[in-house]
């Protein structure tokens, strides 16, 4: 019973620190429109500044806010080079990716790796802050906290005058562009937002897991891409709250996968070795159902169109006979 | 309003493919002008829309707009004061959201703030503006979801909404059957006159052409080959219209044939 909570608590706990970055990804590639690959490197920036941060005595707030602002930071370089080069999104964002790599190593200070030890981090915190709750639920009930407080924020956020208006430059760029507003400070403030949620997440990942790591980041963008598309079978919206929501439900079930996989995937002879291969047949396979089902509800009323207009002549034959 | 000085265009210059889109183009815009503009494909007029909303830089000439000089501006400052509307009724309006917010983001032109403008108070101020276009029930839907006609109708009420100083038609019904057409028209011509607008409006329609607004300029090759204004333009005809463009360019106008033959 014990085992099987700590399983369940273990799976949510990642899920909820992993569906900050997938909120990240959902603002960049489904709301801009803008093909993000910056991520796999800005996680690993917002594990290493959180990391270094905590060691070096900062409060835990604090190594969280640095881990956001350089996210932040580091989003605004793509979309920077994007804008002044214009060169697409997709390259900028893999330049930048290819580049923070060895500013993750200089800021872990040369190491690949930087163990939390013998100090305070969020999770060993928790069960004191939470000290009603048993410890086990303390890193749960935190995790969920901090998340809930983001998402409302991102909610309220691209409900603003502001976030409308990204949200229109995701849809059409010239419209923006039509209203007055220069899309290139959009894209600078919608792609650093986008990381610095990635990077707090690196952060909040960091502290969990215990250590800050320069590989990190490798395939997050994949993955995140797989939360966003299982949570998108579970319900369809428009609207901005139900959108988060979806995000975080689908990064859950994402890691739950993943957990069961890590369990009892040896069964059918499946190690960790094969996950990125399953994340990436995960994602091709969930845009290839999207395609027929969209494809289908055409054809289906096309089918109808067609059935409509046969009733049309055929009544009006009879009309005639 | 606004004044084009000597503008020219060279589209690829320096290559094989060099094209003189606009050939030392002068225009002067009165405030209140209606101006139609019409010429065969490939005559300039819209290549003269993209440099006035500047898509596009000039290669030469001087772009003046309310006194200021504009030439170097971008497309998103000179957006503030200039409204355009284009062919494609997908270009003005956000598919993938409401209507509602597809009107907030238009209410006021510029860089937005973190306010929440959107209240119950704007939303029937919308219904109000979208019963002259019969979508005042579907606030919530997404404009992905509105025919042709209507997001092009949409377009034009949140153009006009945010009290542009100049209007640019570029062959704004020309993707619309006629009904929508005619829709979409009939309401052009009530904004106009009541803001007050200057506009100028690209038409294929002659008779069109002749029948709306004060002023007409037909193009050709990159120059502006007739300006006619007042009584002069009131009692023109299709056929006398096609017999100057023949006189002036000794050539005929709008049919097959005037395509093939040069000269």
């Amino acid at each position: 019973m014990c085992k099987g909570f700590y399983m369940i608590e273990g799976i949510f706990v990642d899920g909820l620190v992993f569906s900050l970055m997938v909120i990240g990804i959902l603002i960049s590639y489904r709301i801009l429109d803008f093909a993000d690959l910056t991520c796999d490197g800005s996680v690993a920036t917002g594990a290493a500044v959180a990391t270094m941060a905590i060691v070096a005595g900062f409060p835990i707030f604090v190594a969280l806010l640095l881990a956001f602002c350089s996210g932040v930071l580091a989003g605004m370089i793509t979309a920077a080079i994007h804008n002044k080069l214009k060169i697409p999104g997709l390259l900028a964002g893999i330049l930048t990716m290819t580049m923070l790599y060895s500013i993750n190593l200089r800021i872990l200070g040369n190491k690949a790796n930087v163990p939390l030890l013998r100090v305070e981090t969020l999770y060993s915190k928790l069960p004191q802050a939470l000290s009603f709750l048993p410890s086990e639920w303390a890193s749960l009930v935190g995790t969920l906290l901090v998340v809930l407080f983001v998402k409302v924020l991102i909610d309220i956020f691209f409900r603003t005058d502001l976030g409308v208006s990204m949200g229109a430059m995701g849809g059409n760029e010239q419209m923006v562009i039509s209203q007055g507003i220069n899309p290139d400070i959009l894209k600078l403030m919608g792609i650093g937002l986008s990381n610095g949620l990635i990077a707090l997440s690196g952060g909040l990942l960091a502290q969990y897991q215990g250590f800050a790591d320069a590989n990190l980041g490798q395939g997050m963008v994949v993955q995140g891409l797989a939360a966003i598309m299982i949570g998108e079978f579970l319900f369809s919206s428009n609207r901005i709250s139900l959108l988060t929501l979806r995000a975080i439900l689908g990064a859950i079930i994402y890691k739950a996968l993943m957990f069961f996989g890590r369990k009892y995937g040896y069964l059918v002879n499946i190690t960790p070795n094969d996950f990125k291969l399953l994340t990436g047949i995960l994602v091709i396979a969930s845009l290839f159902i999207a395609q027929t089902r969209s494809a289908a509800s055409s054809a289906g009323a096309k089918k109808k169109a067609i059935a409509r207009s046969l009733a049309k002549h055929t009544g009006k034959e009879e009309e005639h006979a | 309003m606004l004044d084009l000085q000597n503008i020219t265009k060279v589209f690829y210059p320096g290559t094989v493919n060099e094209k003189m889109a606009l050939d030392n183009i002068n225009l002067h815009v009165n405030k209140g002008d209606v101006i139609c503009v019409v010429g065969s494909n490939g005559s300039g007029k819209s290549t003269l829309f993209n440099l006035i909303s500047g898509t596009y830089p000039v290669t030469n000439g001087k772009i003046v707009f309310d006194g200021n000089d504009v030439t170097a501006s971008p497309e998103y400052k000179r957006a503030m004061t200039i409204g355009r509307i284009f062919q494609d009724p997908t270009k003005g309006t956000a598919a993938n959201m409401s209507i509602e917010d597809n009107m907030i983001t238009a209410e006021t032109k510029g860089m937005k703030g973190l306010r929440i403008s959107l209240n119950n108070e704007k939303r029937e101020l919308f219904k109000g503006m979208l019963e002259s276009i019969g979508l005042q029930d579907r606030l919530k839907d997404n404009v992905g979801l509105l025919s042709g006609g209507q997001r092009q109708a949409l377009t034009l009420l949140m153009t006009v909404m945010s009290r542009p100083k100049m209007l640019l038609l570029d062959e704004h019904t020309a993707a619309l059957d006629p009904r929508n057409a005619q829709i979409v028209m009939d309401l052009t011509e009530r904004f106009i006159k009541e803001y007050a607008l200057t506009a100028l409006m690209v038409t294929h329609n002659m008779q069109f052409a002749i029948n709306f607004g004060n002023r007409l300029i037909m193009m050709d090759e990159g120059t502006i080959i007739l300006d006619v204004a007042g009584e002069e333009k009131s009692n023109l005809t299709v056929e006398e219209l096609v017999r100057l463009f023949r006189n002036l360019r000794n050539k005929t106008f709008d049919n097959d044939e005037g395509l093939l033959t040069k000269t």
